[in-house]
């Protein structure tokens, strides 16, 4: 649906200063009724980079497909129309306060030049659909930041788009109100097949809705994948940085203080092992302790869900000298599980 | 207390004054708003940046409104005669008013415009509209209030402009009040033309205010 190809973005530079990078080297490809997720700091270029896609930030190199059109070769009049087609929600909604909820929906297609009564048609729906119907008639200044959400929503759906950009838009909401607006995008996701690319600097807003993330720091994609994937095994410092408060991959801190990189006297190695999607369920525990006779010592164990899978970890002190460690470890593995040793265990009272 | 004849002079003058004023602000604002978006659109990083036309329109404006009044009145004769036929009285007093509100009034547009949230015409922008539908469909509409308090500014200012054109034979309330209550040293008619102004001043603030407050939708409480 969306293919972005070495997209790069310079700024020009102006009194003085250097020209500033905001995007490089991006090679990014959404699919077809995809949720796909961008996370990064502020600063990282997210946002630049979700505005190259309708071309509000024009790439200084690269090329923008939506939907099998080159955006950057449209001329001003044909990237209107295809901005038609590319709904936009963002963190301050962006409504006119000067309008009510019905005329602000109604707005793309007083831009398209709709008919006003096929227009009636169109945004009458739409407020049913974001649970607003009563409020048409108000103003955004009588609405809570969610509701003004879901005006944005509406109004970004009127033009009936392929694609809806979503700008940090739950970044200026409650918890709770985050939680019901990401319900809502993907409830549209799946009633309306709509392609949805969102940037945010929460882990949780990927984690609850998206199929896909990239993470970008400093003007660069430094991973992209599938959700499960990435969070199950992140491998960029700043891509565990984000994963980690959510899916609590690490141990106790008591524990973490008896944990040495090197085998020390009288020292037990520690694993960690990862049980990821259907595997989730595999006995590999009772296995090792009855195949090898190799006593585990349970340290921590944490269970989640990412995008409806199961994800595990388990972190265990081997009981047992180098070879049987060496055998266990090579069982976790014929089993596709993940395992790593973190460190050596030093005794407890040294 | 005031002889008829005072009285009918000063209903004379008010209706003087509320002639110069409503026509200079009427043609004042004709050419005020489209200027006074010209100048917010066209300035850097702005919705239609062009430089050159930016620079020189703001020149002009500048040029006008730092010529003191009475200076531009006298200043501007012959270009009054050129329009109005005539260079005194109070059509001929409707040119230099004119030109004075003009530029006035396009810079309280341009601030007022100014002001609009820059994510609105973002979010036009992304929805495909065109430079003239977010001027007429979000810019205007959202600088509302702002340009109405604007304009009510400029009526202000230029019911004390009208008091100077007196020295064209403008007429209005302040010739009335230069010639019989300051040169005929009559005290009383310089009071009653102090009263109706600040009379006329306060029904034009407060009308103002009550628009701007109509049209504001901001501040809702709901």
């Amino acid at each position: 649906m969306i293919t972005l190809t070495n997209i790069h973005k310079t700024y020009p530079a102006r009194g003085g200063g250097a020209q500033v990078r905001a995007l490089a080297d991006i090679d990014l490809s959404i699919g077809r009724g995809e949720i796909f997720g961008i996370i990064g700091r502020s600063g990282a270029g997210k946002s630049t980079l979700l505005r190259t896609i309708n071309l509000l930030e024009t790439p200084s190199s690269g090329s923008v497909q939506v939907d099998g059109v080159e955006m950057t070769a449209l001329s001003a009049a044909e990237l209107r129309r295809a901005r038609h087609s590319i709904g936009m929600i963002f963190q301050h909604f962006n409504l006119l306060s000067s309008r009510t909820v019905f005329d602000n929906v109604a707005l793309p297609l007083e831009l398209a030049g709709t008919p006003k009564a096929e227009i009636r048609t169109i945004v009458e729906p739409l407020l049913d659909l974001v649970g607003l119907a009563d409020k048409r008639d108000r103003y955004p200044a009588e609405l809570s930041g969610g509701q003004k959400q879901r005006v944005g929503i509406a109004r970004a759906l009127a033009s009936k788009p392929k694609v809806l950009l979503s700008d940090e838009a739950t970044s200026a909401l409650d918890p709770e109100t985050t939680t019901q607006i990401l319900h809502l995008l993907a409830d549209i996701n799946r009633r309306l097949g709509l392609t949805i690319v969102l940037i945010t600097h929460e882990i949780a807003v990927i984690k609850e809705i998206c199929h896909k993330v990239a993470v970008m720091e400093d003007g660069l994609v430094i991973e992209q994948g599938p959700v499960f994937d990435i969070f199950a095994h992140p491998k960029h410092p700043t891509t565990r940085s984000f994963v980690d408060p959510v899916i609590n991959r690490g141990i106790p801190d008591s524990l973490r203080d008896r944990l040495s990189p090197q085998p020390g006297p009288g020292s037990n190695p520690v694993l960690r092992i990862t049980f990821t999607g259907e595997k989730a369920t595999t006995p590999v525990i009772s296995a090792i302790s009855r195949r090898l006779g190799l006593d585990l010592n349970i340290w921590h164990g944490q269970i989640d869900e990412i995008q409806g899978a199961p994800f595990g970890t388990l972190v265990v002190e081997a009981l047992g000298d180098d070879a049987t460690v060496g055998a266990a470890v090579d069982l976790v593995k014929e089993n596709n599980l993940g395992v790593e040793v973190l460190g050596h265990a030093l005794p407890a009272n040294h | 207390m005031l002889s008829p004849q005072i009285i009918d002079l000063l209903i004379k003058g008010l209706v003087d004054t509320l002639h110069m004023v409503v026509v200079s602000g009427a043609i004042g604002t004709l050419i005020g708003l489209p200027v006074g978006v010209a100048l917010a659109v066209t300035g850097r990083g702005e919705l239609l940046p062009n430089f050159a036309f930016n620079k020189v329109m703001g020149a002009v404006v500048n040029m006008t409104r730092s010529t003191p009044f009475i200076i531009l009145v006298v200043a501007i004769i012959p270009f009054t005669r050129l329009i109005a036929g005539t260079s005194i009285g109070t059509t001929a007093a409707i040119v230099p008013l004119t030109v004075a509100a003009a530029p006035f009034i396009a810079r309280v547009v341009e601030n007022a415009v100014r002001e609009v949230d820059r994510g609105l015409v973002e979010a036009a922008q992304a929805m495909g509209a065109t430079p003239f539908q977010i001027i007429r469909k979000v810019l205007l509409p959202e600088a509302l209030p702002g340009i109405v308090a604007g304009l009510t500014l400029s009526a202000v200012s230029l019911i004390g402009f009208s008091a100077m054109v007196g020295a064209v034979g403008g007429g209005g309330l302040g010739d009335l009040g230069i010639r019989y209550g300051y040169q005929r040293f009559l005290p009383d008619v310089m009071l009653a033309v102090v009263v109706v102004l600040i009379v006329l001043v306060q029904i034009v603030q407060s009308t103002g205010d009550w628009i701007a407050r109509r049209v504001n939708k901001r501040n809702l409480k709901s």
